[in-house]
Order: C-alpha cells, then sequence, then structure tokens
C-alpha cells in the first residue's frame, strides 16, 4: 500500500556522486547545492567497495534550473570523481527509519501489526514506548509515518536515501574500473 | 630526479623555481616566516613586497592576464589570508589563473581560534577553483604541482594552498611529481561536439554576429578567433574581457555591448538571427533582461566549461573544448560548407549595422564645455600612446570611458576587473604588469574613488621605480554610483560626493613619485606628454574632469539590451 510522491512545487532529482573520501569534500559539496540555490531534500554519504572513494545519493529540488546544470556544476568540484542523475525508472532506493511511539501496552499488538504490513520490526520495548525500525522506498516510510501520527511520535530520524542504478552499469569512469 | 632532503619551507620555494615563476607577490608575517627564510637564499624568485595582501592578489592577477602565466602571492595566516580573499574573488570571476599560497597556524593550534587564525580553506572554497590544507609535509611536491596544474588548465583560475607553520618546518624527501593525477579533474565531454550542425548553421544564417568573451584570452587563441572572424565575415562585438580578442580597429569591430556597449553594438546583437559566442558567459552585463535577449537569435556557444553551456541562453549548438583546438576545427567546417554551398549574402546585414553604426556612432562632444570630458581625457592619453600602452583600469566611470574610447588593437592589452568588479584594481594591476613586462608601456586609467581603496601600494610601485602612469579621472565623486542616483534615485546623491582629498600631487612628493595635475583642456597635453616622458618610477596624474558627465549610452540593470539611455 504505496502512495505516491508528493512534490510541493519543482522537480525532485537523485544523484548519484562518487567522490575523494577526504576532508572538507561534504562541505565543498553542500556549499555549492547552498550557494546556487539548489534545495537539498536529503544527502546520505558512505563508504563504497574502495576505500579513497566515498558515494553520495542527494535528492534535490529544483524550482526552475534544469538538473543538467546541477550535475555539470557538481562535476566541476575537483574531488568529485563522477556525477550521475538516477531516474525513477532506472534506480533502485531505500531509506532507514527509526521512530519511537509513546503509547501504552495495550496498543502494542496493534502497532505490531501495523509494523508486520510494511515489513519493519520493532527493536526497542518499554512498558510505555517502542521504536519501530522501518526500510524501503522514501514513499513506503512516508505512508508508514502516516499510520504511526494518531499512536503519538515522539522522535523520529530518517537517513535519507540512498539509490544504486539497476543492471550493470556502475559510476566509476573506466579508468578506475 | 634524485631525493633531497629539505624543510617543508623549502620544498615550497623548490616547488616555484621548478614551476618557473619568476615573481611572487606578498608580505610575510609569523606564520609563513619559515617559507620566507627558505626563500631569502633563492636567486631564481624576485618578490615583490606589497602594503596590503589585497594588492598582492591583484598584482599577481595583472602579471598573470598580461603574460598568460600563472600568478603567485603569498600571505600569512588570519588577516594575511583574509586580505586575500577580494583578490581571489576576483581572479575566480574573470578565470584568471593564480596560486595564493598562504600560511596557517601550527596543526596543535587549528580549531582552537588561536592567534591569527582563520579558515581560508573554509572561507575560499566558494572562490577557488580548489584549494588544499596541507597537513603531511610529504605532500607538499605533489600539492603545489597539482596547485599549478589545475590554476592553468581547463577554465583557468584562482587555487589556495594552505600549509600550517609546523608543516613548513617539518622535514621532506623532495621528489617532484612529473605528472599530475587527479582522478576528478577535467573530464573528456561525452558528447563529441557538432561542428557540422555548428557550420550548417552559420551557412544558413544571414544576420550572424560573433560575440568574444574573455575565453579568448585565457585560451590564447588570438590567431584562431583572427581567422575564424575574417572566414565568416560577421560583425564581431565583444566583452570587456573581450577587448583585444580582435582588433577593435578593424571595420567588422562593433566593440563592446552590454550595460555600456555602443547603440549599433547591442542594436546588432539584439537584431541578430545567429550568435557565435567564443569564450563567453551571457553576462548579465551584456545581455541586459535575459527574456528579451536577441529573441530572434540561435546560439552556438563555445566555452571550455561545460557548465556554462545553456547556464543563461540555451545553446542550439553547445560546443565544448578550447577554443584553440576547436575553432580552426569549427573554421575547416566553415570553409567546407561555404565552397559547397557558397557563401551567405552578408550585404543586406551588412547595410543594417553600418546605418546603425552611421546613425548612433560613440561620440562625445567637447566642443562648448568648459571643463575637461573624462572621455576627452582617455581619447587623448590614447592618441598619445599610440596603440603601444597595456592599460589597466580601475572600477567605476572611467573604467567604461576607457572601455569605451580606449581602441585596443592587440591582445592581452586591456586589463580590468570585469565580474567581480572590483574598486582599487588599477594601481595593482599596473605593477603586476609591469613586473610581467618591464619594456611595455603601462598605464592605469582610475577613478578618485577607486585610486583611494589600493593607493599605499604606490610605496611598492615607488621601491620598484616601476614607471607606470597613473591617470586619475578626478570627479570628487563615486561617479558610477552618483551616476545611478541621478538616474533612479532622483538625484538624491546619499554618501557620494567626495572630499578633495587627499591633494594627489602632494601626496605623489610624499611618495617620492612625479605627481601631475591637469584643471583645464589647456593643461591636459602637456601633462599626458609630461607623464608618458617620465621613465624614473611612478608617476600619478591628478585629471580634474567635468564632475556630472555620465557614461552613455546606458542600459538600465533589468532593460532589454536594445532599451537605452542616451547615445542617440
Amino acid at each position: 500500500m504505496e502512495k505516491t510522491e508528493q512534490t510541493p512545487s519543482g522537480n525532485v532529482h537523485t544523484l548519484s556522486l562518487l567522490v575523494e573520501n577526504k576532508s572538507g569534500v561534504l562541505q565543498r559539496i553542500a556549499g555549492l547545492f547552498g550557494r546556487r540555490g539548489y534545495n537539498i531534500e536529503s544527502l546520505a554519504v558512505g563508504p563504497t567497495e574502495r576505500p579513497e572513494y566515498s558515494r553520495m545519493t542527494i535528492v534535490v529540488r529544483l524550482e526552475a534550473k534544469p538538473v543538467d546544470q546541477v550535475v555539470r556544476q557538481v562535476q566541476k568540484l575537483v574531488p568529485v570523481i563522477e556525477v550521475k542523475e538516477l531516474k525513477p525508472e532506472d534506480l533502485i532506493e531505500r531509506e532507514l527509519l527509526l521512530v519511537k511511539i509513546k503509547t501504552p501496552e495495550q496498543n502494542h499488538a496493534e502497532l505490531r501489526a501495523i509494523a508486520d504490513t510494511y515489513e519493519a520490526q520493532i527493536v526497542d520495548v518499554s512498558p510505555d514506548a517502542l521504536m519501530i525500525e522501518a526500510a524501503g522506498t522514501a514513499a513506503k516510510l512516508d505512508a508508514l509515518e502516516e499510520r504511526l501520527v494518531k499512536y503519538g511520535i515522539q522522535e523520529l530520524c530518517r537517513s535519507g536515501r540512498i539509490a544504486l542504478e539497476r543492471g550493470f552499469k556502475t559510476l566509476a569512469p573506466p579508468s578506475l574500473k | 630526479m634524485a631525493k633531497e632532503k629539505m624543510t617543508a619551507a623549502q620544498a615550497v620555494v623548490r616547488a616555484l623555481e621548478l614551476e618557473g615563476v619568476d615573481y611572487i607577490f606578498g608580505i610575510p608575517g609569523g606564520t609563513i616566516l619559515p617559507i620566507y627564510d627558505a626563500m631569502f637564499s633563492s636567486k631564481k624568485l624576485k618578490h615583490v613586497l606589497v602594503r596590503h595582501e589585497q594588492v598582492g592578489a591583484h598584482a599577481a592577477e595583472g602579471y598573470a592576464h598580461a603574460t598568460g602565466k600563472v600568478g603567485v602571492c603569498f600571505g600569512t595566516s588570519g588577516p594575511g589570508a583574509t586580505n586575500l580573499v577580494t583578490g581571489i574573488a576576483d581572479a575566480y570571476m574573470d578565470s584568471v589563473p593564480l596560486v595564493a599560497i598562504t600560511a596557517n597556524v601550527a596543526t596543535s593550534l587549528i580549531g582552537t581560534d588561536g592567534f591569527q587564525e582563520a579558515d581560508i580553506t573554509g572561507i575560499t572554497m566558494p572562490i577557488t577553483k580548489h584549494n588544499w590544507l596541507v597537513t603531511h609535509p610529504e605532500d607538499v611536491p605533489r600539492v603545489l604541482k597539482e596547485a599549478f596544474y589545475v590554476a592553468r588548465t581547463g577554465r583557468p583560475g584562482p587555487v589556495l594552498v594552505d600549509i600550517p607553520k609546523d608543516v613548513l618546518n617539518m622535514n621532506v624527501d623532495f621528489e617532484y611529481p612529473d605528472e599530475v593525477h587527479i582522478p576528478g579533474y577535467l573530464h573528456e565531454p561525452k558528447e563529441k561536439p557538432r561542428l557540422g550542425d555548428a557550420a550548417q548553421l552559420i551557412r544558413s544564417s544571414t544576420r550572424p554576429i560573433i560575440y568574444l568573451g574573455g575565453g579568448v584570452r585565457t585560451s590564447n587563441g588570438f590567431p584562431e578567433v583572427f581567422e575564424f572572424c575574417e572566414l565568416v565575415g560577421a560583425p564581431v562585438v565583444t566583452t570587456v574581457h573581450g577587448k583585444g580578442a580582435f582588433p577593435e580597429t578593424h571595420d567588422h569591430c562593433l566593440g563592446m555591448f552590454g550595460m555600456h556597449g555602443a547603440r549599433y553594438a547591442n542594436y546588432a546583437v539584439q537584431n541578430a538571427d545567429l550568435i557565435i559566442a567564443l569564450g563567453a558567459r551571457f553576462d548579465d552585463r551584456v545581455t541586459g533582461k535575459l527574456s528579451t535577449f536577441a529573441p530572434e537569435a540561435k546560439v552556438v556557444h563555445l566555452d571550455v566549461d561545460p557548465a556554462e553551456i545553456s547556464k543563461l541562453v540555451t545553446a542550439t549548438v553547445p560546443l565544448v573544448g578550447d577554443l584553440k583546438v576547436l575553432l580552426p576545427q569549427l573554421g575547416a567546417e566553415v570553409k567546407r560548407i561555404f565552397q559547397e554551398k557558397g557563401r551567405p549574402d552578408l550585404a543586406p546585414w551588412w547595410k543594417k549595422v553600418n546605418d546603425w553604426r552611421a546613425k548612433y556612432p560613440l561620440r562625445f562632444k567637447q566642443e562648448g564645455e568648459k571643463y575637461i570630458l573624462p572621455q576627452t581625457a582617455v581619447d587623448r592619453i590614447w592618441r598619445k600612446c599610440e596603440g603601444r600602452a597595456i592599460v589597466t583600469t580601475g572600477v567605476g566611470e572611467h573604467q567604461m570611458w576607457a572601455a569605451q574610447f580606449w581602441k585596443v588593437s592587440a591582445p592581452r592589452q586591456f586589463i580590468t576587473s570585469g565580474g567581480l568588479g572590483t574598486m582599487g584594481f588599477c594601481l595593482p594591476a599596473a605593477i603586476g604588469i609591469q613586473c610581467a613586462r618591464p619594456d611595455a608601456l603601462v598605464v592605469g586609467i582610475d577613478g578618485d574613488g577607486s585610486f583611494q581603496m589600493t593607493l599605499q601600494d604606490l610605496a611598492t610601485a615607488v621601491d620598484l621605480k616601476l614607471p607606470i602612469k597613473i591617470f586619475i579621472l578626478n570627479n570628487l565623486f563615486l561617479g558610477m554610483v552618483r551616476q545611478w542616483q541621478e538616474l533612479f534615485y532622483d538625484g538624491r546623491f546619499s554618501e557620494t560626493p567626495l572630499s578633495d582629498l587627499p591633494d594627489l600631487v602632494k601626496l605623489a612628493e610624499a611618495y617620492h613619485c612625479l605627481g601631475l595635475r591637469a584643471r583645464t583642456l589647456e593643461e591636459l597635453d602637456g601633462v599626458i606628454d609630461q607623464a608618458l616622458a617620465h621613465r624614473d618610477g611612478p608617476c600619478i596624474v591628478d585629471i580634474r574632469v567635468k564632475r556630472q558627465e555620465k557614461v552613455f549610452p546606458m542600459v538600465p540593470a533589468g532593460a532589454p539590451l536594445h532599451d537605452m539611455i542616451g547615445g542617440d
């Protein structure tokens, strides 16, 4: 039961970046987005199959500018090895959610049922609270969040999206393969 | 090359020598002492002691602009580094290759708000192509090799290398790399340039215009541009940084267009059916209101920076690559298609353009004026220099009068601050240019407001006995702002009148250089002759001009390019 994503304004694009794993690289990229007026919806960064590179998945919302312009500006940064827009139909995306719900014990069974529906897990239980962990597309997590609102969300944390392109293609240029 | 033991500071000096650096512009301070000490025994490096780091950065820009080589400047930590920021930002906007080297506080103090600590790599991230904080001495040779490479290749620009003082004092086995390997730098374009399509557009255009920007200078593609312009035979317009990319004395050249371009140049652009943009970036000062810019024109846009393509004006055919390589290839395609299908008939277009040129010439009228017009001063200095001077300017009205009336016929002869518009650029740039070109006649056209922003470095010019001539078109106003106040703020001259200070002749005297003044038209020629004849150190000329004179024509900010005030 996944709902479609709502876009308040502008267009949302998912960018995948392979970058040098060095200090200051995140600052350079975030700074570029800030000063050129590209709104970051989410940004996730972590290690890759090679220790000298990190991969960033940036979801960007653009009001008027074409995404090509963003890609070209990002590509100019020296520590950015490669950057590519992943089209919705070509990508697998995942996000992780942790949510803490303050609720009396009698509701726990109901919450377990909801969690099961979303392939989520209860990862912590105390007499008047529990924590749910869920993974999936952003749309799925949005739907789960909506279901949980009435039980009283105390704290919520989402990882931001990570994504990879389907099929055999990789982001690394031939020189690095 | 055999490895040699030395300190990281000595490694910096050795790397600069190996990069072929001759001049460095800087001023020492506490943390950069190890580099200055190492430099003390260098026989190859000449250090110019400036009185403010901003001047060092602008002088390095002037040096780079005049030669096409990389300019180098030094700054100590904290204020020394932050004083460089304006110059670095200026170089970034105008694509000037620059290596700024700063020292920082010792590694143990970084992040503690130590004395004279500033996060200069953080501060300069948005205004450099790249920067480095070097925390290991063995990285110094590689980083400097990369720094010079990044500064001069692709679209040139400034880089900064920051080295903490303790690192400078550590030992390193020096070995200078032969090659640079930066995996994320300079990507091959993903598509082949569609030269055939571009040539086709040129063949089928009946109202083409060639638009030259600063990219002609950064690519050093002057002969290639000349040959291409002759081949196509279209009218040529330039940006302020395109001045000299094609001789302004050539009949095909309509000079600068944009906010203060000639009416005929702007009309030609607005009525074109094809714009061939070579190394230019469609800045707001040349396009006017973007949605009304050249409404019928298709666009062939050649640029080395892929991010400039379709940033502001959509390119019908983008050509990404080095102008010096790509333009002759385009020329060959055009020649082929001209031979095959004949040349387009541009005669009706030229008639139109020449009619505009005859009807709306760029002119000024000195007759009947009591005071010297600033345009007269520029024109007379230009005539007396007979095309052999390298001219540099500050920023403001005087800069635009120089851009309008100083006709440049050779490359690298008009050096100015375009993108950032930095007042105070003239004197520092003149210092850098004269160092780079000791035998050249270096002339500055400055304003009274602009000159006062960096005048302390007259001392530097006197120290070096540089025979630069700075002509100050003195209207006792922050003139360009005053012009906007008169035209758009009902003449409410808020904080633009300047007092008659300092006495520029006495100031020159205080700095032991020649100071001259012209108050009347009768005095003007004699004073210019005297200044140009003076070879023993700098000369400052105070030219009192008509205070209310404005730069026309003018496209108000945000107005369509053909919607000009004045000049009709």
